[in-house]
């Protein structure tokens, strides 16, 4: 094959489906075909039923409800504290002297090993799942949000001075629209890691919630229900990923041109 | 007074890396008049874009003094409009947007910009690519774009740092007919840097040659054309004699520079 070489979108398309069907006939051969014992792995169909019996008798459509709200409030609260730092730093120096020491330490710190600290100060309610996915994102953003900031290129900036911007102008009118482009594809990737932050959140000390129903099928040897909600939670992050794609590549169509 | 005067300005770069400092410009005394167009000749790494900049305020001198109307350079502003080699349009605003840059930053009133966008447009022949993204235009538009930016701002100096270095010759010619005619409506005070001898001539009032590095002005020559002119300029004799003159000057300090 020759590299690099672009394709035709509709064989793109046709070969991203047909590994999927690839996946689920392997997996439907080795299941009905009874190469693995059902104890361990359910097959799709059974797995397609007990969701089916999940979402019509055991409410789990107001368990997703619980685990999305999760994940956009951790998020949100994480992008709206995460980014302005983040800016603050890049764009001047002794606040990036200042924090990125400590932003650095603290991004290594893993956000699941807060949650039986997190379950002492702030009990088992929202605001504990909350703040496991504030920890796990806020210090990814700042850290990143800065280095995008830092990277503004120097000539756009001295060409926005010449052209008789001040200190706040060439932030807000060069450093901002030069960042926000790859501050919003930052904040796409977190989105996805609040994902995972969110699931072990509810693995322990959950009452409701995607994670909170593997816990508890796990308990009945429930394969099948358990594999449904591992594949909602694949299904929503890939529908909220390229919704923020989509929505990234129409607010800033000038980086696509 | 003169509109402009650089006066026993110097420039030492620190060392890099351990590395002894670099000097990079030796005293140098310019002064421009209103309407003046000098272009700075010299070899590559001779300091024209260390001069230029200082004067644009985006360097500091490690001596000496530049001032405006008789008001010292501090820092940049937009009095002193620049056009860099490499390209500088915005690359999220739109070709009319990145021209009413300055005048917006200025607080004028959109009617006010939208007109003087139009005027700008038009002098730099870019009408029909008013609401195209920078990254779609070709590095001759992206310059006439800058240079259209830089002049709807009004300065009072215009410094262009080799604006038409990265382009092809018969764009680059074109691109000279086009600034000079713009020149020959608005009159503004020029400083333009280039390498091309050709180029430093059929564009100047006077051409500044500078030594190999460290940079110091070597010569001032007078270029006694009228305006308008065309490129059958470059075929006379008298281009020519300056063109030679200019060559013998520029070639040794060309072969000083290659010995480095
Ligand atoms: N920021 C800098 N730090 C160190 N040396 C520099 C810096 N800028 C320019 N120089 C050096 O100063 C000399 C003059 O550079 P420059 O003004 O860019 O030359 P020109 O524009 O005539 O090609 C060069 O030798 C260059 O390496
Ligand atoms: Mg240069």
């Amino acid at each position: 094959m020759r590299p690099l070489t672009p394709i035709s979108p509709r064989l793109r398309i046709a070969l991203g489906l047909g590994f999927f069907v690839l996946f689920f006939a392997a997996w439907a051969a080795v299941t009905l075909g009874g190469l693995v014992s059902r104890t361990f792995l359910a097959d799709p169909i059974t797995m397609l039923q007990d969701g089916w019996y999940l979402l019509s008798e055991r409410g789990f459509a107001e368990d997703i409800g619980i685990t999305v709200w999760r994940v956009v409030g951790g998020f949100v609260m994480a992008a709206v504290i995460g980014v302005p730092l983040g800016i603050a730093m890049g764009a001047y120096k002794p606040i990036e002297a200042l924090l990125e020491p400590f932003v650095s330490f603290a991004r290594y710190l893993p956000a699941s090993a807060f949650i039986p600290l997190l379950i002492l100060w702030a009990g088992i309610g929202e605001m504990q799942k909350l703040l496991v996915i504030f920890i796990g994102s806020v210090f990814q953003i700042i850290l990143m949000v800065s280095v995008i900031v830092s990277a503004t290129r120097k000539d756009l900036v001295e060409a926005a001075y010449t052209l008789g911007a001040g200190h706040t102008g060439v932030l807000r009118r060069v450093i901002l629209p030069a960042a926000a482009p790859e501050i919003a594809e930052t904040l796409r990737l977190v989105l996805g890691w609040a994902w995972t932050y969110v699931i072990v959140a509810e693995l322990i000390g959950a009452s409701a919630g995607i994670g909170y129903m593997i816990i508890a099928s796990q308990a009945l040897l429930a394969t099948g229900q358990m594999i449904f909600g591992i594949l909602v939670i694949g299904i929503i992050g890939l529908i909220s990923d390229t919704a923020f794609r989509l929505a990234n590549r129409s607010l800033f169509a000038w980086r696509f041109a | 007074m003169s509109l402009l005067e650089i006066t026993g300005v110097t420039r030492t770069f620190p060392g890099v890396r351990g590395g002894p400092p670099v000097r990079a410009l030796e005293p140098t005394d310019l002064s421009l008049e209103e309407n003046d167009f000098v272009t700075i000749l010299g070899p590559s790494g001779c300091g024209k874009s260390t001069l230029l900049r200082i004067v644009g305020g985006l360097d500091r001198p490690t001596a000496g003094t530049v001032t405006l109307d008789g008001r010292p350079v501090t820092g940049p502003g937009r009095d002193r409009g620049m056009v860099f080699q490499s390209y500088t349009l915005f690359p999220w605003l739109t070709v009319a947007e990145n021209i009413a840059f300055g005048p917006k930053q200025r607080g004028m009133p959109a009617a006010e910009i939208r007109e003087i966008v139009a005027d700008y447009i038009d002098a730099v022949g870019l009408r029909g690519f008013e609401n195209y993204w920078p990254a779609h235009l070709s590095g001759g538009m992206q310059q006439r774009c800058a240079i259209a930016r830089a002049l709807a701002n009004d300065p009072r100096v215009l410094l262009l740092d080799e604006p038409f270095g990265a382009l092809d010759n018969q764009t680059r010619m074109l691109m000279q007919e086009l600034l000079l005619s713009v020149w020959e409506t608005h009159r503004k005070t020029v400083i333009f840097v280039t390498h091309d001898i050709e180029e430093a001539v059929f564009m100047a009032s006077r051409v500044v040659t500078m030594t190999a590095r460290p940079g110091r002005i070597k010569s001032i020559t007078p270029v006694p054309f009228g305006h308008p002119r065309d490129y059958t300029l470059k075929s006379t004799p008298e281009f020519s004699e300056i063109r030679l003159k200019l060559t013998e000057e520029i070639r040794s300090e060309a072969i000083a520079a290659a010995k480095g």
